[in-house]
This record gives C-alpha cells, structure tokens and sequence, in this order.
C-alpha cells in the first residue's frame, strides 16, 4: 500500500466514523464533517456543471456546431443573474415561469401518455373464471386494489357509508405496498450498511494491522 | 372569460408542442430522472438526458403529428375542458366541498406550536430540481405555510438543494410576506441554498435540526434516501413532523417516523386544500371528476374482458 493509498483510506474513515459519531450526539467532528461535505459538493457542482452543461451542452455544440438557437436557454440562464439586484430581481421570473409552465405542460403528457393510459389498460383484468383459480384471484386483487386506491383519493366527499368502507379497503392495499416498500428498501439501507462497515474492518483495520506490523 | 379563453389556447399550444417535440418520447421522459431509490441520489445532469433525447427526435424525422398518439390528445383535451369548466365554476362563488385531510388541518396548529414555543419552522421542499411536480408542489405548500410564518411571526428556515428551487422558494415566501402585510420581516436567507450533493445536503438539515431544534419540520416535496434520516433526526429533536410525498419508497419512512404523513395526491392537493382559493378548489374537483371516469372505463374495460370482447377497446389506451 502505498503513502497516498494509505492517507485516502485514513481520510475516507475519519469522516465516515464522524458521521457515524451523530448517532451518539451532535459534535465537533460531525460539524467538521458536515461543514467540509457540504462546501466539497457546492464546489463540485460548480465545476461539474460549467463543464457538463454549460461546456458540453450549450457553448461547443452553439460554436462548434451551428446550433445558434442554444442561445436563448442561455439567455434564461443569465436573465437569474439579475437576482442579484434589488431592482432587477422581478427578471428572473421570467425564467423560473418558464420552466415550471414547460414542466406542467411536458409532464401533462408524459404522465397521460407514460403511465395513466398503460395503466388503465393493465387494470382492465378479465374476471372470466375459466382463466383458473390463482389468475381470476390475482386478477380480482388489481382491480379492487387499484378502484378502492382511487376512491381513498377522491376528495369531494366525505369518506362515510360505503364510500368509507371502499376507501378503508384502498388504505389497507396502500399500507400493504408501504410494507413490501418498507422492507425491500431497509435490505437495500442494511447492504450500504455492511459496505461501510467492510471498509472500516478490512481496508482501514488492514492499514491499521500494516502499521504495527 | 378572456382569460378562460387564453388558458384554453395555451393548452392547446402546449398540446401540439407537446405531441409534436415531446411526446415522441415521452414513455422514456418519463424516465429522465434517473433515481434509484435504494441509493436513490438524484442525478445532477438530468437537462443533458433532455436534450439528446430532443436532438434524437428531431434527427430520426418523426413526423410531426403521429396519429397512433390521437387517444393521448383526447384524454388531453377531455380533462383539460372537465378541469377549466371546473375552474370556472369555483369562480362564480359555489361553494365547493372538499373532506378533511388530516395532516394538513395540523399544517397551522404545528406552526402555531413553534410561536408559542418561540422555536423555527423547518421546511423541506424535497430534492428535486423545480422541473419535477413534487417539488413545485412542495413550493406551492411553502408558500401557504410562509402566509402562517408571516401572521404569527414565526421564523422560518428553508434549506435548498438547487439554485432554481432557491430562487422560487424566495419568490413565494416573500410574496407571502408581502401579502400579509409584513414585507418588513422577510429576510432573504430564510430560504437558503444549503449543498448539491444529496447527502451532505442532508448532513446540513440533520446538524441544524440538533442545534437549533425546530419546533416544526414541514417535508414536502421528492425524497429519496434520506426521508428517514430526515425524519429520524428531526424526531430525535422532538420536533412535530408532517411529510408530504409521492414517492412510494419513501412514504413508509416517513409515515413511522412522521407526525402526519400526506401521500400521493394528497401532496399536491394541499396548496388547494390549505389556501381554499377557489381556482385550486376548482382544479381538485375536476381532478375528482376524472378519477371517477377512469373508474367508470376500468369497470367498462373488466366487463367486456369477461366476455373476451374488449381487444377494440384496450387499444383505445395504447400507448406507442
């Protein structure tokens, strides 16, 4: 292991057990972590983001390759400069205005388009029973899943009588999901987990065994 | 009506550009944020997917109207009309009703909370670029919180993790305390761009929720990872906690380890819901209307797939 190699992992462990340090309390190792993590990302940002989009994706392809219309984004992009004016402040509306009205509007039709049609189409199950027993059920489990789920979001009336009771079935099909959810991403955390761990006990207790020996 | 006249062109606009640029792909827009919800960092350079998926379109000479996409456009105009006429009619003064939804009836009395306990608010608009609906939707709330921030003279703190979405969080909570009457007491680093990186973005939140002990902690918006660390801290803190999301991975989280927890549609029904304007009512009710007609096409479609008769109609919901 050489000098540099020994230090990065000396380093990569002293701010991982001081992030791990918050599970007792807050501390000034944490703080220095915290403070050091923070002003890292914003430089990084910085940099990745004047090469990746700003390089890469408006100033070459609009000199080197024609693409004079690029200009305009850029335009939006310095017209949020003016918020650093008092006076000028308003002008960088028109920028925000933008992306947010083209967000509504792309995602009006990604959304119709990219997953409530399709599922429309998936929840309509034939109920047919000559299709089999474990079929006709799966089949009865989606579409009473998927009609009590939307009926748990209707809003315009109050959730009493039988349109209570739909309702109450669509919370119990939501909650069941939050489980399989809930368990699923926990053994995802838990293999993060035992990553940071392993590199605690067998890169830095390697280099602590070097060391000494 | 001139206005009603307006929105309509717009829509209509928007519908054309929107099935002649981006619908060509919008089954893989619909992909762009590349999230993983078990390491589930956002990825910084979603614009660049964007626009080579745009560059690819134009290069491949789709053409500009597909009429397989017609089925889309009807849904579009049909819920567009059903949510204007909807619109209008909140306008003319009826009074529209709408249930109770739990943890937006505590957004006030957890701000009220941290009043009298002379303590901040804490508001988390998620982790998502202004470009995602969760996350204007998380702006939209901010907005009707900052209204309650501003009348008790409670201070709050907003903490960013993208430019755009620091200078809209600005925008709205000084409007809000301009519209109360207290622009005096707006102060530009209450909504504060705190890291880019999802993580030490959190480590932020989580330092700051264990020194300056917020009263209440508002999470509305996208979250991926961190919902629990976020949660966890700010209850270790014996802070009130509502989360608003829609991000099922993460609803669990908060839901264990939140006060009250708004799910899905409830997220983006809350600004509707808190500020009672009669223009988000009437939005609400349209968006009701149109879940009881997909339920009335799903019972449709169940029927005729019991009697093997409903290929014809399955092929009105294609999506190519």
């Amino acid at each position: 292991m050489s000098l540099v190699e020994f230090l990065q992992i000396w380093i990569i462990a002293f701010f991982t057990l001081s992030l791990f340090s918050f599970l007792y309390k807050d501390n000034p190792f944490y703080k220095l972590a915290e403070h050091i993590f923070a002003g890292l990302s914003a430089g990084y940002y910085v940099g990745l983001i004047w090469e990746s989009v700003i390089l890469q994706q408006m100033i070459d392809p609009m000199f080197n390759n024609g693409k004079w219309w690029l200009v305009f984004p850029g335009i939006l992009g310095v017209l949020m400069f003016s918020r650093f004016s008092k006076n000028y402040s308003w002008i960088s509306r028109i920028s925000l205005a933008f992306v947010m009205g083209t967000t509504a509007g792309i995602f009006l039709v990604s959304e119709l388009h990219g997953k409530v049609l399709p599922q429309i189409q998936a929840t309509m199950k034939s109920l047919d029973p000559s299709q089999g027993f474990a079929g006709f059920i799966l089949a009865l489990i989606i579409i009473v899943g998927v009609i009590s789920t939307l009926i748990y979001f209707y809003f315009s009336k109050e959730h009493k009588g039988a349109l209570g009771g739909v309702a109450k079935v669509g919370i119990w099909f939501i909650m069941i999901s939050f489980g399989a959810h809930f368990g699923y991403t926990v053994m995802a955390r838990i293999s993060l987990l035992i990553g940071r761990v392993q590199f605690l006990i067998d890169d830095w207790g390697g280099s602590i065994v070097q060391l000494f020996s | 009506m001139f206005q009603n006249k307006v929105t309509i062109f717009i829509t209509l606009i928007i519908l054309l550009l929107s099935q002649s640029l981006f619908a060509v792909d919008t089954t893989e827009n619909s992909n762009l944020t590349i999230t993983d919800s078990t390491t589930a960092d956002s990825v910084i350079i979603q614009p660049v997917a964007g626009v080579e998926n745009l560059e690819n379109t134009a290069d491949n000479d789709i053409p500009a109207f597909r009429s397989e996409r017609l089925n889309a456009l009807i849904f579009m105009l049909l819920f567009s009309v059903v949510i204007l006429l909807y619109t209008r009619w909140a306008r003319s003064g009826k009074e529209l009703f709408l249930r109770k939804i739990n943890g937006l009836d505590e957004v006030e009395e957890a701000v009220g909370r941290a009043t009298e306990m002379g303590k901040p608010v804490l508001f988390v608009p998620g982790l998502q670029e202004i470009d995602e609906m969760e996350t204007i939707a998380g702006i939209s709330i901010l907005g009707r919180v900052a209204h309650i921030t501003a009348r008790y003279g409670t201070p709050l703190h907003v903490p960013v993790r993208y430019p755009m979405v620091l200078a809209a969080g600005q925008e709205v909570v000084q409007q809000a305390y301009i519209e109360e009457g207290k622009a005096d007491s707006y102060d530009v680093d209450m909504v504060r761009y705190v890291a880019g990186e999802q993580f030490a973005y959190t480590a932020t939140i989580n330092g700051y929720m264990m020194r300056e002990k917020p009263a209440t902690n508002l999470y509305m918006g996208a979250f991926f990872a961190e919902s629990l660390l976020l949660a966890e801290t700010g209850n270790a803190a014996g802070s009130i906690q509502i989360a608003g999301t829609a991000q099922p991975a993460q609803l669990p989280f908060f839901i264990a380890a939140c006060d009250y927890t708004l799910m899905g549609e409830e997220l983006y029904a809350a600004s509707a819901y808190l500020s009672r304007e009669p223009l988000l009512l009437g939005g609400l009710k349209g968006q009701d209307w149109i879940k009881l007609l997909l339920i009335i096409l799903i019972i449709t479609g169940i029927i005729l797939a019991s009697f093997n008769s409903a290929e014809w109609y399955l092929n009105l919901f294609e999506s190519v």
